[in-house]
């Protein structure tokens, strides 16, 4: 047997292994790699960074624990550009466990940078519904969040003293793992309402929202777990997100060998047979 | 205490889930079932908490009696498991089909199509845009199968693949980084838990899982009298 058949028939479990390691020994050994900025994360990046003081910010946490690997990430590193330049956050989930996680981040976050419940910040859950939830929240989003996550009346809090409906939202940022999620809130938020909408998602989906940010539907995008590095970097505290990097840069070198070797074989295989 | 069994748990069922990479196995088994069961049962209870008694239940409580008309929806389309009534469940789906065919099919088309389209009429000034929409044109001129894919037009069909497996390949490459996010994420986990904090859950389970296998192993090469 040559070089080219025992490639051919290498033991999948070989590759599970190099996989494995590939992505283990970078967070067994740390690495410091630089992290380039695309610019859909930088457009996202300039446009919260553009509000002033004060402004609203409506997030909201369209993702489970399955995807919190690649979400999560990029949940904090906006909290914390939010709070840093003393924005407004208004927390909310189409997704039945996206307002736990949503509280989970802000707790976090919240107490890093002193902000206080209710006037900084607030998360007023769940809602089934989707498209619905969104629409109504146009008009009026106390009717769709009479109470916030723990039950009690929005009225009472000073945050939302000022916000009623769309009108009062500087942006909204979708951090989302499937629907309802960024298409939901482009139909709505942004061609109904016209409102601001940039977006985080998992790497899965991203390619499919490429179009509306070239469209300019979506002011900014985070794809997947380089998304969230990419803003960590620059919001300037490096987290998980960058940390993992030297794994998925090594982890994708092992992939493209092994995609390599694949189509040499495969060529070499079609020049033999053709002979 | 509750921390230190949720990381035991997490860890083992991890390692059982990543068992089946070496071969199929009770540990993955149990793993897989346990999964599909817990999910199923959160699915349940969790719409039942934060769906039907927050948006049916309490608001007919409080004496919104309109919404008793959703609840009968909601046990029509039950009905869809049962085959002699089954044609009750047809109302509900129609109606609510056509309520979300409705209410979405404008908002739609214009964020989908009529943006999409406005946004593809770009000058040709530069590189980017003349590949825009080369790429819009061949690709949708692939799909048009009124007309034979010949001359011109096939060729136009062609480039359209072309650009059609670029947008696959990407869509790809994506696909595989987050799965390999994904796995990031576990293996950082798998670490953590394999500390001192944790009580070294990652090491032992590794062990315990490995031991298994060679059991299996050893008596699955004695022959079957030897067995007890």
């Amino acid at each position: 047997m040559n070089l080219c058949d025992r490639l051919k028939n290498i033991d999948r479990r070989i590759i599970f292994v190099l996989i494995a390691l590939s992505v283990l020994i970078p967070i067994l050994i740390p690495i410091e790699l630089k992290i380039h900025v695309s610019p859909p994360a930088q457009a996202l990046y300039d446009e919260i960074d553009r509000l002033p003081p004060g402004s609203n910010v409506l997030m909201a946490f369209d993702y489970g624990p399955s995807t919190m690997p690649e979400v999560y990430p990029m949940s904090l590193a906006i909290l914390r550009h939010a709070f840093a330049k003393d924005l407004q956050v208004i927390a909310m989930a189409l997704w039945p466990e996206g307002a736990s996680i949503a509280q989970d981040a802000l707790n976090i976050v919240a107490e890093e940078f002193d902000k206080e419940y209710g006037t900084d910040y607030i998360n007023l859950g769940f809602k089934t519904g989707g498209l619905i939830v969104i629409q109504a929240m146009g008009t009026r989003i106390q009717a769709i969040f009479p109470t916030d996550q723990a039950g009690r009346p929005v009225e009472t809090f000073p945050i939302m003293e000022k916000v009623k409906n769309f009108d009062d939202i500087a942006i909204i940022v979708d951090l989302s793992a499937g629907d309802p999620g960024i298409r939901s809130w482009v139909m709505i938020a942004q061609a109904r309402y016209h409102k601001k909408v940039g977006a985080g998602c998992t790497a899965v989906s991203a390619p499919a929202f490429y179009p509306y940010l070239q469209s300019g539907q979506l002011v900014g995008l985070l794809g997947g777990l380089v998304g969230a590095a990419e803003y960590e970097t620059l919001v300037k505290h490096p987290d998980s997100a960058t940390e993992a990097m030297p794994s998925q840069v090594l982890s994708h070198a092992v992939i493209i060998i092994f995609i390599l070797i694949g189509n040499i074989t495969f060529f070499i295989e079609r020049r033999r047979s053709k002979k | 205490m509750t921390t230190l069994l949720g990381a035991w748990i997490a860890a083992a069922l991890t390692l059982f889930i990543f068992s089946f990479l070496y071969k199929d196995n009770p540990f993955y088994k149990f793993a897989e079932h346990l999964f599909v069961g817990v999910s199923a049962g959160y699915a349940v209870v969790a719409g039942v908490r934060r769906v039907i008694i927050p948006n049916m239940v309490e608001p007919v409580l409080q004496g919104d009696y309109i919404y008793i008309v959703s609840g009968i929806m909601g046990f029509m389309m039950l009905t869809r498991i049962f085959p002699k009534i089954s044609w009750i469940s047809r109302w509900a789906i129609a109606f609510t089909v056509g309520v979300g065919s409705g209410y979405s099919i404008i908002t739609y088309l214009q964020s989908n199509a009529l943006d999409q389209v406005q946004a593809t009429l770009l000058p040709f000034n530069s590189f980017n845009n003349i590949l825009m929409i080369v790429g819009v044109l061949t690709a949708l001129i692939y799909f048009f199968f009124s007309k034979e894919h010949k001359g011109v037009f096939g060729g136009a069909a062609k480039v359209g693949i072309w650009f059609l497996m670029v947008a696959f390949g990407a869509s790809f490459g994506y696909t595989v980084m987050a799965r390999i996010s994904l796995l990031i994420g576990r293996c950082t986990d798998l670490v953590s838990f394999s500390s001192r904090d944790y009580a070294y859950a990652t090491p032992i389970l590794l062990l315990c899982i490995v031991a298994g296998f060679v059991i299996a192993e050893v008596r699955g090469r004695k022959p079957a009298s030897e067995q007890v």
